[in-house]
């Protein structure tokens, strides 16, 4: 946090969809507009060379955040600076929009089953024209594939002839290609095996260091995000329950949600124990609950949390979004089995 | 649970995909059996042969996929060459199976509340009155609030969590003695994994059903099974005691396995990982699966392949426990 300029920086970042019926359908039924609060307002940074996790079930908004962080999504409200600059300004600028690169969660899905690998990989690099000559382009190719772990002759082949695993290593070459500073990561392991996911999160943190790489992780899987993170945000229906350094949220989660999510995850340690499930469901995101969005399913919920909403306000090296936290009471709930082993 | 007779026995079964460039070996000499009231969690990366297993059981392999060679026993009676009809009606009475898209599985066009009827009257000597009031306690134990106003409701009112638990309602309603769930909570959010799970659990323990449950995440195998296989490349590497497979595993790959998990009690500088990815079933190494990517490899394993056997805590097919025959 030295670094007075972050690589990215939100502030009260919001993105709405409006998921209304068609005008006249809406009409003939006297209903009114409906309004998706993907993201209803978050503020986080990421400092250069560090790793931000967003984690949380499907349907938080984490990632409408990614897509926000590299502008393939406009803020409703709020704004995102990379660098200090107004993202949308920097996306005008080949050479800052260089800089920043998105790997995808399907690896099936992302690569062109048409290209061959090669020419998926040098594509930002003619699109940005980072080189000079077809022989430097081979040379940068050859370079990129043996960075990610596979071979140079491995640009020859199509996407198919390739395991999940492969393909993820062929995203990330391609994204390496512009010699980006800042990796947007949506759940870059979640569709792939464990020995496999081991594998990318291996090699994603050694280009970390080797690249002096910053990224924006986006998983719902706490035990990856604990290995990969300099610090967490936890996510619940567009808002940001609780962000601290990663540590810290595993030694001393503070949201009441935190916690409860923590208490749900099967750990290879728990044979014959019994999760204790967080009860009840995330709710609509179109029709959120009042107050803090989680106090149906909270347990240190009062009369307040139904009325008002949470700001993020300090708590020791975390920032936490509960009123309870606030008032001290949240020590009516127990602290997750695995931070009491941790502690 | 050994001194109960099995309910499912699989014996060296052996699934072929005949195609135009030679016949693909999907499932090698696979055998297992579950117990009444067990659950056997079958794990491995995809493409290992975990759901092929399953649905060889329920029989619905995917054509031209057959199955060559092997016996599926249940209750002691063959269940692998029934005819369709016949077959059609020990799945739902004797067999439920679970899928991982809660989707596919319902019908979107009936209410969940005729579907579940459905099947019992079908299977059950059941009339329909009465199947609409168990339909309704089904729901109330799998436990979807109000049950009795979302009877008529269709399945996509539900939300994910929701429907999955309808799945398990129709799945277990006409009170199958075998549950087959292919990666059951995949699908689902953590909190809603461990609603599902515990009712698994809940159930199975109580009706005494056995059940396979075919999962890449060995956090629920861990809290869930009572004993587990590894599969790799289409054959049973490892089967044992759950506690002992995941925390002693004897296989280098199950060992391997298991390490690669993310812990989520501490941080490592880096990740245990295989290096390499399964081979395709069209190019199985020789000798033993695992060979070119095993860190105990030596000569043997190269040549010839290994069945399961003893290895102390658990069966493993591996030639590090071949007292028999030396090293080398």
């Amino acid at each position: 946090m030295a670094d007075p300029v972050p690589m990215l920086e939100a502030r009260d970042l919001a993105r709405h969809f409006d998921v209304s019926r068609p005008f006249l359908q809406r009409l003939l039924a006297r209903e009114e507009r409906r309004t998706l609060r993907a993201v209803d307002g978050i503020s986080f940074t990421i400092p250069k060379g560090t790793t931000l996790s967003l984690v949380g079930e499907s349907g938080c908004g984490k990632s409408t955040v990614a897509r926000l962080s590299v502008g393939l999504y406009g803020p409703t409200a709020g704004s995102v600076r990379f660098e200090g600059r107004d993202l949308a300004e920097a996306r005008s600028l080949a050479d800052q929009r260089r800089r920043m690169q998105m790997i995808f969660q399907d690896p099936y899905a992302s690569l062109n089953p048409r290209w061959r690998v090669k020419n998926i990989i040098a594509e930002p690099i003619h699109a940005f024209g980072l080189v000079k000559s077809k022989g430097e382009e081979e040379n940068r190719v050859a370079e990129l594939l043996t960075q990610v772990g596979l071979s140079p002759l491995d640009g020859e082949k199509f996407p198919h002839e390739f395991s999940g695993g492969q393909r993820q290593r062929i995203s990330i070459a391609r994204a390496l290609s512009s010699n980006p500073e800042f990796l947007v990561c949506d759940e870059p392991t979640s569709a792939l095996d464990v020995s496999v996911q081991a594998q990318i999160l291996n090699l994603m943190k050694e280009l970390q260091q080797r690249l002096g790489l910053t990224y924006l992780f986006i998983s719902h899987n706490l035990a990856v995000v604990r290995q990969i993170s300099d610090r967490i945000g936890v996510m619940y229906l567009g808002r940001l329950a609780e962000l601290a350094p990663a540590e810290s949220l595993f030694k001393r989660p503070r949201h009441p949600y935190t916690r409860a999510l923590m208490e749900a995850i099967p750990d290879l340690d728990m044979t014959g124990r019994e999760r204790i499930p967080v009860g009840g469901e995330v709710p609509s995101p179109i029709t959120p609950p009042s107050g803090c969005a989680f106090h149906p399913r909270c347990p240190l919920a009062n009369e307040r949390c139904k009325r008002e909403r949470p700001e993020m306000k300090p708590a020791g090296d975390a920032m936490v979004a509960c009123h309870a936290v606030e008032e001290g009471r949240d020590d009516a709930m127990p602290m997750p089995a695995i931070a009491r082993t941790a502690a | 649970m050994s001194n109960v007779a099995p309910l499912l026995q699989v014996k060296n079964l052996r699934v072929e995909f005949p195609t135009r460039r030679g016949t693909l070996v999907a499932l090698d000499d696979v055998s297992f059996d579950i117990a009444p009231g067990e659950v056997l969690g079958v794990v491995g990366e995809s493409g290992a042969g975990k759901s092929m297993t399953g649905a060889a059981i329920i029989g619905l392999l995917e054509p031209p996929g057959r199955i060559a060679k092997g016996e599926i026993l249940l209750g002691g009676r063959r269940i692998d060459n029934l005819r369709y009809e016949e077959m059609r009606r020990i799945r739902g009475k004797e067999i439920g199976a679970i899928f991982q898209d809660p989707l596919t599985t319902l019908n979107p066009l009936y209410t969940v509340g005729r579907q579940l009827a459905e099947t019992m009257t079908t299977h059950l000597p059941i009339g329909p009155g009465e199947a609409r009031k168990r339909a309704i306690e089904w729901l109330e134990m799998v436990g979807i609030p109000a049950a009795a106003q979302r009877i008529d409701s269709y399945p996509h009112e539900f939300s994910g969590g929701m429907r999955q638990r309808v799945v398990i309602a129709l799945a277990l309603c006409a009170e199958p003695r075998l549950i087959v769930a292919d990666e059951p909570t995949t699908a689902l959010d953590v909190s809603i994994q461990a609603q599902v799970i515990a009712l698994l659990k809940r159930l199975a323990r109580e009706k005494g059903t056995a059940m396979m449950l075919v999962t890449h995440d060995m956090g629920v195998i861990a809290e869930t099974a009572d004993r587990v296989a590894v599969m790799y490349a289409g054959r049973v590497a490892e089967i044992g005691p759950v506690r002992e497979v995941v925390k002693h595993a004897n296989h280098p790959y199950s060992a391997g396995l298991m390490a690669s998990i993310p812990p989520l009690d501490r941080r490592v500088e880096r990740l245990a990982q295989i290096d390499g990815a399964m081979p395709r079933l069209s190019a199985i190494p020789k000798g033993c699966a695992y060979n070119p990517r095993c860190p105990q490899v030596f000569d043997k394993c190269r040549t010839y392949r290994p069945d399961l056997i003893n290895a102390g805590t658990t069966q493993a097919a591996c030639w590090l426990y071949d007292t028999e025959a030396p090293r080398g």
